[in-house]
């Protein structure tokens, strides 16, 4: 079968970091990352299924791996060779369409006891991504015995799947894992009745979590950020109050909360930081530059949200001491408790959220997977390029078609 | 002799363009431009040549204190020891460029002074009124009433800027029948006596307007300050025809029943704003009577221009004070002097012109009312050119309706962060919502004319007030309603889209794409401006 492989390969991963720095999405020319043929995967254990992928994803986080940009935190919970690809929808041999929930908790590792976090529906902070049946991974995507949805065939385990309605396009269905994080990031945020939230990033992840503040949360204003101009009108569309270029943050919030500011030089005019500040913020960056800006505008007591991947960061930290600011991770999902105190799986929550914005108009564009240089690059360019999600089209793919032959 | 060798200065002129006529200077920001204009389809205005200045300014401004107009006695007569004596005075944004010293209003308050002393009076306070621009500096207090005057009174806090917004300061004294609230000077409106030191630079200066908008605040203010008033003026110039005139008129009355006495003293000068001679002196010369001094020293101050950096060049415009002369001043009951300064106004400056144009073009200067020692930053820009300039008439518009109106200005994309800081926001969250006045209005303005930040920088710093941007945008909005397009000529492209207008690169480029509006070979009138002019349109 075809797939995208990233093999641990030192000099390459260098090579890698240099190119991304040059160019976002460079690394895939010369990094660890390889269009090859391997052997069709083999189920883990006997529960498992194998997976078509139709579209898969190419997220933020996909980027920084390719890019060399990723924090070395991760080593220990992956195994190489792995493919890459999380977000997924695809068919199983039955011909069942389904969506990928990629987090491979202890049920999947066929542990039992489950860690106290699987028990409580938490499968996001599973203690044990590292131990049970499985080389380590902390999702499908990451875990050499699964592989992941960037080739025509991969393994998963029948709690990660949740089947697809027919009225679903496969666009609609490609964005439930990205839309189910930003759900729980939402969430996460414990955004109180008529707060000032603020979002930074209006790549995929800052859409969807303004779509999802709008659904699950009850905001008086939505503020965010926005680089480009096809990203300020979805950020409005989706129900942002207030979008503004990153440079303005700063002024914007100030005025949607009617703090004063706060200037290096007294009264001199400039906005160094807010006398009060926003309520929330839900960092979708997680750059040294956005976390100080999300440390500027939040209010005392008030709380960050680290949804962007930050790897590492320089921070100064006094604000956050001085003000009490909480400064929290909001990583995947699992089982959310909402305002009204019931509770339901993200991915359910994720579902009908995709369906009730029509979020697959979001997927900007598709390659096939031998076009993986260019939909990378794509990718990593999607803002200033017009696109939001960029995604992998398997579905004419000669392999898929061959391993569903073999099947029979 | 005292006009490039004619006895007695000219009228304004209007040339018809033709082959021969030479290329017009362009004021260009901190900088100009040499614009050949289209033949036999192209007039220029220009202004009059400067009036001549009173022989003694000093003599005139004691006479007209002693000799009042209207239904007002001397002021000696209505001074006594035991009185509250006010004395207002218009702030930094007049005259334009700042004039060098002694200031005008230095002559009159210290006339005034002389006589208080006279009469023993001893509880005076000095007041900018600057309703909501923002605060004068020591230095710029100390230009414009001079040092004697500032030493003797701000050390003991007797001379200082009007606060808008202090909640003790002010006072509301009625309402008018139109149900406009007038917001006053609390310390004004419990004085025995008001004395208003006017200069007056255009028509829509002075009168009630000096008191009931210089010395009043956001409440009053939003009753003319608005789009409203903008939409139905005709033009706010032209008195007339002022909605936001006739507003102020009202509040006038108000004051005038609440018993608030003033006695206003109005002065014009003559528009001698570049000098007769010196570095700038080619600049009120019509091209074609440029000496061969003035060619060579317009062409050094283009290639010196360009060799500064940019703020060496703010610097040297900013550091101009014009030689303005004094050419009338009158005194007593508010609108019978200003009937006499509006006259005087109008002989220096209108210039009758014959029907409307296609395309009207102008050159904007670097400074305006309220960028002085500042930045005029893209707001301003427009405040300039599709408010005061393209307001500048009386009786029709320049351009027709539908025409275009090209504007050359570099339009930077920068903003004085202590003067202008509600600019910023104004440009960057207001502008890109929408260019449209009136939904600007409806959605923005009152969160920006209430916001505490605003107003503590207002108060406490050199800042304009919140809802100052929001006044600069509806200024244009006669104009915005009127043209067909509007093209910045040499802007920068995104500070002039921003705007909802159209960025060229040259005024040939711009004339091309105004045809896309106007049709082919459309008749082209030029505004020759500064010196100001106000054009008679019949």
């Amino acid at each position: 079968m075809k797939a995208l492989q990233f093999r641990r390969n030192v000099p390459r991963f260098a090579a890698a970091r240099l190119a991304g720095s040059l160019t976002p999405g460079g690394g895939a020319a010369v990094g660890p990352l390889r269009l090859t043929d391997l052997e069709p995967p083999t189920a883990p254990g006997p529960d498992w299924v194998r997976v078509r992928p139709r579209l898969s994803g190419i997220c933020g986080s996909d980027l920084a791996t390719i890019d060399g940009r990723s924090a070395r935190y991760f080593e220990p919970l992956v195994s190489f060779p792995f493919v890459p690809g999380h977000e997924v929808v695809g068919d199983l041999d039955d011909g069942t369409r389904v969506v990928l929930e990629p987090v491979l908790g202890c049920v999947s590792r066929n542990l039992a006891p489950t860690c106290d976090p699987c028990a409580a529906g938490h499968l996001g902070n599973c203690e044990h991504t590292t131990f049970g049946d499985l080389e380590p991974g902390i999702q499908t995507g990451s875990c050499h015995d699964t592989g992941g949805g960037w080739a025509t065939a991969f393994s998963a385990h029948p709690s990660q799947l949740h089947p697809v309605d027919d009225t679903f396009s496969d666009e609609s269905a490609v964005m439930v894992e990205p839309t189910a994080c930003a759900v729980h990031a939402a969430l996460v945020a414990g955004v109180t009745d008529g707060a000032v939230v603020t979002v930074l990033g209006a790549g995929t992840l800052g859409l969807l979590t303004i779509a999802a503040l709008r659904t699950f949360a009850n905001p008086r204003t939505i503020v965010a950020t926005a680089r480009y101009p096809s990203q300020r009108r979805l950020a409005a569309e989706l129900g942002a109050d207030l979008v503004v270029e990153p440079d303005g943050i700063r002024r914007a919030v100030r005025r949607a909360t009617g703090s004063r500011a706060i200037s290096l030089d007294r009264d001199n005019g400039a906005v160094d930081r807010l006398s009060g500040g926003t309520d929330v913020v839900i960092d979708c960056v997680g750059s040294s530059a956005s976390i100080t800006d999300a440390l500027a505008i939040t209010r005392p007591r008030g709380r960050i949200v680290l949804v962007g991947m930050p790897a590492s960061v320089t921070l100064e930290l006094t604000p956050l001491w001085h003000r009490e600011i909480e400064l929290v991770g909001a990583y995947t999902y699992g089982t959310e408790t909402l305002p009204d105190g019931s509770t339901a799986r993200t991915f359910d929550l994720a579902t009908g959220l995709v369906q009730a914005a029509d979020l697959g108009r979001l997927v900007s564009a598709t390659y096939p997977l031998h076009r993986y240089r260019e939909a990378l690059e794509h990718a990593a360019a999607a803002g200033r390029r017009g696109a939001v999600k960029v995604a992998f089209d398997l579905r004419d793919e000669k392999e898929r078609e061959a391993l569903m032959e073999m099947s029979t | 002799m005292s006009n490039n060798g004619h006895l007695a200065p000219r009228p304004g002129f209007v040339l018809d363009v033709d082959r021969s006529s030479p290329p017009i200077v362009f004021h260009h920001g901190e900088g100009f431009r040499l614009e050949k204009l289209p033949a036999d389809r192209t007039r220029v205005i220009y202004p009059a040549e400067p009036l001549e200045g009173l022989a003694d300014p000093d003599g005139a401004i004691r006479h007209a204190l002693l000799n009042p107009l209207g239904d007002s006695e001397p002021l000696p007569a209505l001074l006594h020891p035991d009185m509250k004596l006010t004395i207002a005075f218009d702030d930094i944004s007049l005259p334009l460029p700042p004039m060098r010293r002694p200031d005008i209003r230095q002559r009159v308050i210290e006339a005034v002074l002389d006589l208080a002393a006279e009469a023993g009076v001893d509880d005076v306070h000095l007041i900018a009124a600057l309703a909501i621009h923002r605060r004068m500096t020591e230095d710029e207090l100390r230009h414009a009433v001079g040092d004697r005057v500032y030493d003797a009174f701000a050390p003991s806090g007797r001379l200082y800027n009007h606060d808008a917004e202090d909640p003790d300061g002010m006072v509301v004294l009625g309402q008018t029948p139109h149900g406009e609230d007038v917001q006053f000077s609390k310390r004004a409106a419990e004085s025995d006596l008001v004395v208003y030191v006017n200069i007056n630079l255009v028509a829509m200066d002075g009168g009630h307007k000096s008191t009931a908008t210089g010395l009043s605040g956001y409440t009053s203010l939003r009753h003319h300050h608005n789009v409203h008033t903008m939409l139905n003026s005709r033009s706010f110039m032209d008195q007339e025809n002022s909605a936001l005139h006739a507003s102020n008129w009202r509040m006038g009355k108000v004051l005038r029943d609440a018993d608030v006495k003033i006695f206003q003293i109005e002065t014009t000068v003559n528009n001698n704003t570049f000098g007769r001679e010196g570095p700038m002196s080619m600049l009120q010369k019509r091209e074609w009577e440029w000496s061969p001094k003035d060619r060579v020293g317009f062409l050094a101050m283009q290639q010196g221009l360009k060799l500064m950096p940019a703020k060496a060049r703010r610097k040297a415009f900013s550091s101009w004070l014009a030689p303005y002369e004094l050419t009338s001043v009158q005194a007593g009951e508010v609108e019978a002097v200003h009937e006499v300064t509006t006259a005087n106004v109008y002989k220096q400056q209108l210039v009758p012109v014959e029907g409307q144009t296609d395309v009207l073009t102008m050159g904007l200067p670097y400074i305006c009312p309220y960028n002085v020692n500042s930045i005029m930053n893209p707001i301003l820009v427009m405040c300039l050119g599709l408010g005061y300039f393209f307001n500048l008439y009386r009786g029709k518009p320049l351009v027709r309706e539908g025409g275009v109106l090209i504007m050359g200005h570099p339009t930077p994309w920068e903003f004085h962060p202590v003067h202008h800081p509600s600019y910023i926001d104004f440009f960057e969250q207001v502008l890109t919502d929408t260019t449209d006045p009136a939904e600007i209005e409806k959605k923005w303005e009152k969160q920006f004319a209430e916001d505490e930040w605003y107003i503590h920088l207002y108060r406490t710093s050199y800042a304009y007030h919140g809802a100052h941007p929001f006044y600069m945008w509806y200024w244009g909005a006669h104009a915005l309603q009127h043209l067909g397009r509007v093209i910045v000529v040499g802007g920068d492209v995104a500070a002039v889209r921003r705007m909802g207008f159209q960025p060229a690169s040259t005024l040939q480029d711009a004339l091309e794409m105004a045809t896309d509006v106007v049709g082919p070979q459309p008749t082209i009138t030029h505004v020759k401006n500064p010196p100001i002019f106000m054009a008679d349109v019949s």
